[in-house]
């Protein structure tokens, strides 16, 4: 017999101790693993979500966390809005020129390009206007390159699919500038199809609604991203809604009053025939929550990142810099407690298992003594005990490691649904290779003081016993 | 084969003095000679038993096996001897309570030099009349057949010495009387060298050779005559 086997067999002997003592390991083990896992799909959550194929979100001066938050996971409350103008510094003189002719402004602001265009190169420019709710579900004022120029995924190579329908359009004969796009959380959850309209509230959830009703034209497919939980709709529609004009009080004020005139009617019905002629912002009444910029280059960002931020105006955030900044700020400090309290519990349960064995040494005192006459050695009789220390601790281990990643991967359906990252049973977070050995140390040190004993055991007088 | 020379063991005693238990000058035992000793309780016996199995070590003189002096080996030295050389019966079997009859026989080759001859255990096994029982742990198993297992695990290690300490002692007369057929009939196959205690008569009279432990003793007949 070897003594792996020998101390197999105490074990199993003292089968009701021997199982308590191991599962409570397992159970320490578990949370550990279980902290671990979770820790690492928040913080995989948190850094893919960061990384939605651009690298700079400009917004107006203030918390650059903040700016992340809302404009890139649509948490926390919009800070303040950008004029147009300021977006328009990111477009080439031809696209301004063309913004210029469309909804009327100074005309100067078309005879130059922008600022900062020249960063820009081939990557691109999304404005967001933030504020409103459908449900509890932020609505997103958007233009249709939302779609078209952003990617997700792992490897960021993904375009954004729709389970049904499609991106909505900048116009479109049927439903006017009222399109919109609804993530997977929201169709599910406010349980609306193609088709269907509904009226944005304003501020918060609980706000007022609008008049204007936006026509669903596209479902996304589940995506992992913030975007799950967001309604797009067209920015143009958007700015027709009730109060998301900028009051002016100069010349272009009269455009303001002719679309006052369209929105006091009450005649919805006439409306909606006449929806064609809707007037569109003019430049001087529209703002921007914020703006996602691609740099064509990304070796530019950080120069385009500093001169926004040397501005007066509005600042720049790279949105992975401050997750990270988040997670190491808040959320890894809290984990590393959480970590301790259940490596306490993983250490209590080392305590139980010497306790254990140390328990059973003045039964088997007597058994130690018959194997030392039977020829083995103090270190051989020493070894076993340790051997039976491992074997709750590599069982245990195995155990709670096995448990948490049942919990983790029964419950993958609803952690994919909410941050879209993929768990299996076989997803392991990095640090988990040092619980085994952890563990192993544990039981060692806990084997110390029964192997002590094992060791002092004197075989005359406990073989006559 | 197996001498022991002036041999003297003391114990400390609970008042804080020294009692010597043993004083033997001599005592020799042939290869496959079989020895039965018997004594008084308290007498000894089992201590002179633990200190040929370098389980004790004497205060004076010197244990040879085999030409081996026991009382120069270190306890790691003296542990390899033991588990190469002595067999071990003990009056209470000493069987282990978590292994089965097979295991606890195959436990006596364990410690040894690792020459574990196929199936030893089970041969042993079959020749106490215990095959059917292998699988058997000691709960489950009569007095007198874990007797009969601690025999064959006494020979499990293939000794050149089999010590054994009151065999029969817990056993009743008729499993006694096979107890004893078992461990004589088994050492002479084995030219095993054999030393029981006992102190039944009848059982010692059965052997060629009885030794009462007062005659080899100089402490016992000092003390037990005063
Ligand atoms: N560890 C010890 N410490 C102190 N004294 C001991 C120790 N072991 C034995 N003795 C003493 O040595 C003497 C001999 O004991 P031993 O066990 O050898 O007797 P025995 O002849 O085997 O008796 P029995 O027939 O009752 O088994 C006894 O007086 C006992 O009190
Ligand atoms: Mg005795």
């Amino acid at each position: 017999m070897t003594l792996i086997q020998i101390a197999w067999r105490n074990f199993c002997h003292r089968s009701l101790s021997s199982i308590l003592t191991t599962l409570s390991l397992s159970l320490g083990v578990g949370l550990v693993v279980l902290v671990l896992s979770i820790y690492g799909v928040i913080n995989e959550a948190f850094t893919r979500n960061a990384s939605v194929g651009y690298n700079l979100v400009v917004g107006p001066k203030g918390s650059p966390l903040q700016l992340t938050l809302n404009s890139v996971f649509y948490l926390s409350q919009p800070i303040e809005n950008l004029p147009y103008t300021e977006y328009m510094e990111f477009l080439p003189e031809a696209e301004r020129q063309a913004i210029v002719s469309r909804f009327g402004g100074d005309s100067e602001l078309g005879k130059r390009g922008g600022r900062y265009a020249p960063f820009i190169g081939d990557g691109f420019v999304i404005p967001l206007a933030l504020g409103d709710y459908f449900g509890e579900f932020r609505v997103v004022g958007t233009t249709p390159l939302f779609f078209e120029k952003l990617r997700h995924g792992p490897t960021l190579e993904q375009k954004f699919t729709f389970s049904e329908g499609r991106a909505f359009l900048d116009f479109s004969e049927q439903h006017s500038y009222f399109e919109a796009v609804v993530g997977s959380r929201v169709a599910k959850e406010m349980n609306v199809g193609i088709g269907d309209e509904f009226f944005p509230t304003h501020g918060d959830p609980t706000g007022h609604g609008h008049d204007l009703g936006f026509t669903i034209v596209g479902i996304m497919d589940p995506t992992g991203t913030p975007n799950d939980r967001a309604a797009f709709v067209n920015l143009e529609g958007f700015y027709l809604m009730d109060g998301h004009a900028k009051p002016l009080e100069d010349e272009t004020s009269q455009s303001n009053e002719e679309l006052a005139d369209i929105k006091s009617s009450e005649d919805v019905g006439e409306r909606l025939a006449q929806r064609d002629d809707y007037r569109l912002l003019s430049i001087p009444a529209r703002e921007v929550t914020s703006i996602l910029i691609r740099t064509g280059d990304i070796m530019f960002a950080p120069g385009l990142q500093n001169t926004i931020n040397e501005g007066i105006r509005s600042q720049a955030a790279a949105p992975v810099g401050e997750i990270n900044k988040l997670m190491a700020l808040i959320v890894g400090p809290l984990k590393n407690a959480i970590l301790i309290i259940t490596l306490i519990t993983c250490f209590v349960a080392a305590v139980g298992i010497l306790v254990a064995i140390y328990n059973s040494m003045n039964d088997r005192k007597r058994d130690i003594a018959v194997m030392r006459a039977l020829g083995a050695r103090r270190v051989t009789v020493t070894t076993i005990i340790i051997y039976e220390s491992l074997l709750v601790a590599v069982i245990g281990a195995l155990v709670g490691w096995i448990l948490a990643h049942a919990a983790v991967s029964a419950y993958s359906g609803q952690i994919e649904d909410q941050t879209g990252v993929q768990v299996g049973f076989f997803t392991t977070s990095g640090n988990e290779i040092w619980i085994l050995p952890l563990v192993i140390l544990l039981a060692l040190i806990a084997a110390l003081l029964p192997a002590w004993s094992a060791y002092r055991t004197d075989v005359g007088s406990n073989l006559s016993a | 084969m197996l001498q022991v020379t002036n041999l003297v063991k003391n114990f400390s005693q609970p008042d804080g003095g020294s009692l010597k238990v043993l004083d033997i000058p001599n005592l020799s035992i042939e290869e496959g000679e079989q020895l039965a000793l018997i004594g008084q309780s308290g007498g000894g016996k089992t201590t002179l038993l633990h200190l040929i199995a370098g389980l004790l070590t004497p205060d004076e003189g010197s244990i040879r096996i085999n030409g081996t002096n026991l009382t120069r080996l270190s306890e790691q030295g003296r542990d390899r001897f033991r588990a190469g050389t002595i067999g071990y019966v003990f009056q209470t079997f000493n069987l282990l309570p978590a292994f089965t009859a097979l295991e606890n026989v195959r436990l006596g080759m364990t410690f040894g030099s690792g020459k574990a001859e196929g199936d030893r255990a089970r041969d042993l096994l079959s020749r106490v009349g215990l095959a059917e029982r292998a699988n058997y742990r000691p709960s489950q198993l009569s007095v007198g057949q874990q007797q009969r297992v601690a025999i064959a695990r006494s020979l499990a290690g293939s000794p050149r010495v089999l010590l054994a300490d009151e065999p029969t002692a817990n056993v009743d007369p008729v499993s006694a009387e096979n107890v004893l057929n078992l461990i004589c009939d088994t050492c002479r196959e084995e030219k095993v060298a054999m030393l029981m205690v006992t102190h039944d008569l009848q059982i010692a009279s059965r052997f060629q050779r009885v030794e009462k432990l007062s005659d080899l003793n100089q402490v016992g007949s000092s003390t037990n005559d005063s």
